[in-house]
């Protein structure tokens, strides 16, 4: 297996106001993996997530993606006075960049979210269609006026194809939200693979789901990373999940990293266990 | 499977014909409207000289209606900027037509004006009369759209930052600062300050005269227009980026993950939705034939909002249909509550002035307690679809029988 890089995060810190919700994450994903990131409840996973895809843009720190820097910022302004994390000098030189969500997702990253953000007046396959919306080139006017046939004709091909590969073909006219849980998730996992990305961020994917489609959705993560090239970094709280897929782990706690490794290494870790199951306080 | 298809298409191919002969049906029915001639005072007169200005600002209303449609409700942009857009398209419609010969009477307080030339009058010298004022009429409604879309793209850098309740007080602000701009005294010599604009190519110039015939087009010509840019409109929405601005109203936070890109595609919305509006806008200044800023107020984007979801927000035939019926019931239907009696038969004592008003606000308040999607919802009419059901009703019972027959 290749060791190159697809992510690179390093020292991300991301502060509210004068919350430190990711204090000094760095991580790396490197091409083919699939490395979880867990945490309990506000270890600051999906903020992590969201300085990756361009949502909120870190206090400090660098985002590459292979290889480039697509995200950068070092402490600004009011923040400059109020920063509490570390490495506040680093990258004082570096230009800053702050790009928008749909470019990073341009790149060739694509999420799903932990609360499933279908688009709710539309069918399935309009889902799906919508999303390939981003690699069309045609302009407003040749697209209104029907003279790029033949692109929309290929968008609607490479729809019927990827849903038929999701199972999905069947419900297709169906409206997203009339779906059953398991089947949204999976429309949103194929509503971010229209986007043709090279690095998949999976949000809690199996949030809400029983046993069975736990193990199903693993079978189906590994299937995909084989099918599409993929490389994945998701978030999960369902421990087997994690411990069955994950190439490695890297574990957050109050928005610091505790441990990273192997899943054998991290079960094992002391810091993980006492931060999951608590430690006693009557030393 | 081959069998759904093949049908589905026959079903296509025979909707599609039907609409085209129910347009070319309408236009040769408006065709004729726009030239019978009935003897005034007759119930027949009187029912035409109502029927044909209804027909004319109702399909004026319904394009500016399908245009706020396409920013409220396709792109889930709460816009209340209509009458401005529509105010900057009827002054760029009438200056630009006023024939130079009139500009002195036009602009008597300010010498004249600045803008000495008058399109179809200069297209009418190339041309001919007719063909030079169809045609300047065509482009100096072209020029009110472009205009429009203009200050639009200016005003969408500010105002598309914001969202919700936001943007639609930001648009509403920057519709009244239009107003207030066009009636500037500073700006007279091109937009007469607050006086009005008059003596423009307007609908009843819009004829063919050949010898002792004339042939009116004034309708047909409103419809013509409104009916393409709907068509334009239509097409958009069902194209690619269509699809784009919908996912933004549903969810804006997933449609930017999914690589649209926000501000781009708002304000292409925008612009395209103030293109229409200054279209619309100019439309409106034929109708009226003479135009000032000061009736350009919010309350007529309310009218136009009211129009969109009585339809149904999201649903251009909808608001078509809420179009017509609003501008029938208030210019026609219902003014008989304002006349003083019934029928002109009984005396009603509350049958005054305004009475039709309360009747109307009341009406409005059903539609929303019990259509409170609007009439449509966000579905659309179409032939289409009313064929596909019929056959799908065919098809169940065709199984029910075969099933029956198994058993």
């Amino acid at each position: 297996m290749s060791r190159e890089h697809v992510l690179e995060v390093e020292n991300v810190t991301m502060q509210f106001g004068g919350v430190v919700a990711v204090n000094n994450l760095t991580m790396e994903v490197n091409r083919d993996e699939i490395v979880a990131l867990i945490g309990p409840n506000g270890a600051g996973k999906t903020t992590a997530f969201n300085c990756i895809t361009g949502v909120y843009q870190p206090t400090n720190g660098i985002v590459r993606f292979e290889g480039q820097p697509i995200v950068v910022n070092h402490p600004r302004g009011k923040m400059k006075k109020e920063y509490g994390g570390q490495n506040a000098e680093l990258y004082v030189n570096e230009k800053t960049l702050d790009p928008t969500p749909d470019e990073i997702t341009k790149l060739g990253v694509a999420r799903t979210f932990q609360n499933i953000r279908l688009w709710k007046s539309m069918t399935v396959y309009d889902n799906v269609l919508t999303a390939k919306h981003m690699r069309a080139k045609q302009s407003v006017f040749s697209a209104t006026f029907r003279t790029t046939r033949k692109e929309e004709e290929r968008m609607r091909e490479e729809t019927e194809k990827l849903l038929k590969e999701q199972d999905l073909w069947d419900v297709r006219d169906d409206l997203a939200t009339s779906l059953p849980y398991g089947q949204q998730r999976r429309l949103e996992i194929a509503r971010a693979l229209a986007t043709e990305p090279k690095l998949l961020l999976l949000d809690e994917p199996a949030a809400g789901m029983n046993p069975q489609e736990t193990l199903e959705l693993a079978a189906f993560i590994h299937d995909i990373r084989e099918k599409y090239q993929l490389t994945i970094l998701l978030i999960e709280h369902h421990m087997d999940l994690v411990m069955n897929i994950s190439d490695r782990i890297y574990v957050l706690d109050f928005g610091s990293l505790i441990a990273q490794g192997t899943p054998d290494e991290v079960q094992n870790n002391q810091r993980v266990i006492d931060a999951y199951l608590g430690v006693a306080e009557d030393e | 499977m081959n069998k759904t298809l093949k049908n589905t298409s026959t079903a296509d191919r025979t909707s599609k014909y039907v609409t085209i002969v129910i347009i070319a049906v309408l236009y040769v029915v408006l065709m004729v409207l726009d030239n019978l001639k009935a003897t005034p005072g007759s119930t027949f007169g009187k029912i035409l000289t109502m029927l044909i200005p209804v027909l004319r600002k109702g399909a004026i209303y319904s394009l500016l209606c399908v245009s706020m449609n396409l920013l409220n409700g396709f792109t889930g942009l709460f816009s209340l900027g209509q009458a401005g857009f529509m105010l900057i398209g009827a002054y760029a419609y009438a200056i630009f037509s006023i024939p130079a010969g009139d500009h002195a009477a036009v602009y008597q307080y300010f010498e004249g004006g600045a803008i000495q030339f008058s399109i179809p009058e200069i297209l009418s010298g190339v041309l001919g009369n007719t063909a030079g004022s169809f045609l300047g009429a065509i482009i100096c409604i072209l020029i009110a759209g472009v205009v429009a879309a203009v200050f639009a793209a200016l005003i969408g850098i500010p105002c598309l930052r914001f969202k919700s309740d936001y943007l639609a007080i930001a648009t509403l602000g920057f519709a009244e600062i239009i107003r207030a701009f066009f009636q500037w005294d500073g700006l007279g010599r091109i937009t007469n300050g607050s006086n009005l604009l008059r003596k423009y190519t307007s609908f009843s110039d819009m004829k063919i005269v050949a010898g002792e015939t004339t042939v009116k087009f004034g309708t047909v010509f409103v419809f013509l227009i409104a009916m393409l840019s709907i068509l334009f409109i239509i097409l958009l929405i069902n194209s690619s980026y269509g699809r784009a601005y919908k996912a933004i109203r549903d969810d804006e936070v997933a449609a930017e993950a999914m690589g649209i890109n926000l501000f781009k595609h708002k304000m292409q919305a925008f612009v395209i939705s103030s293109f229409f509006a200054g279209v619309g806008g100019a439309l409106l200044a034929m109708y009226q034939t003479t135009v000032n800023a000061a009736p350009f107020k919010s309350a007529m984007t309310y009218e136009i909002l009211l129009m969109v979801v009585i339809g149904g927000i999201g649903s251009v035939s909808g608001s078509c249909i809420a179009a017509f019926l609003y501008i029938a019931c208030n210019e026609w239907w219902l003014r008989f509550l304002d006349s003083g009696s019934l029928f002109g038969l009984v005396d009603v004592p509350f049958f005054r002035d305004g009475f039709r008003k309360v009747v109307f606000s009341v009406i409005i308040m059903i539609i929303v307690l019990f259509f409170s999607r609007g009439i449509m919802g966000d579905k659309e009419l179409s032939l289409k679809g009313v064929l596909k059901k019929r056959q799908r009703k065919k098809e169940a019972k065709a199984a029910q029988a075969e099933g029956g027959d198994a058993e």
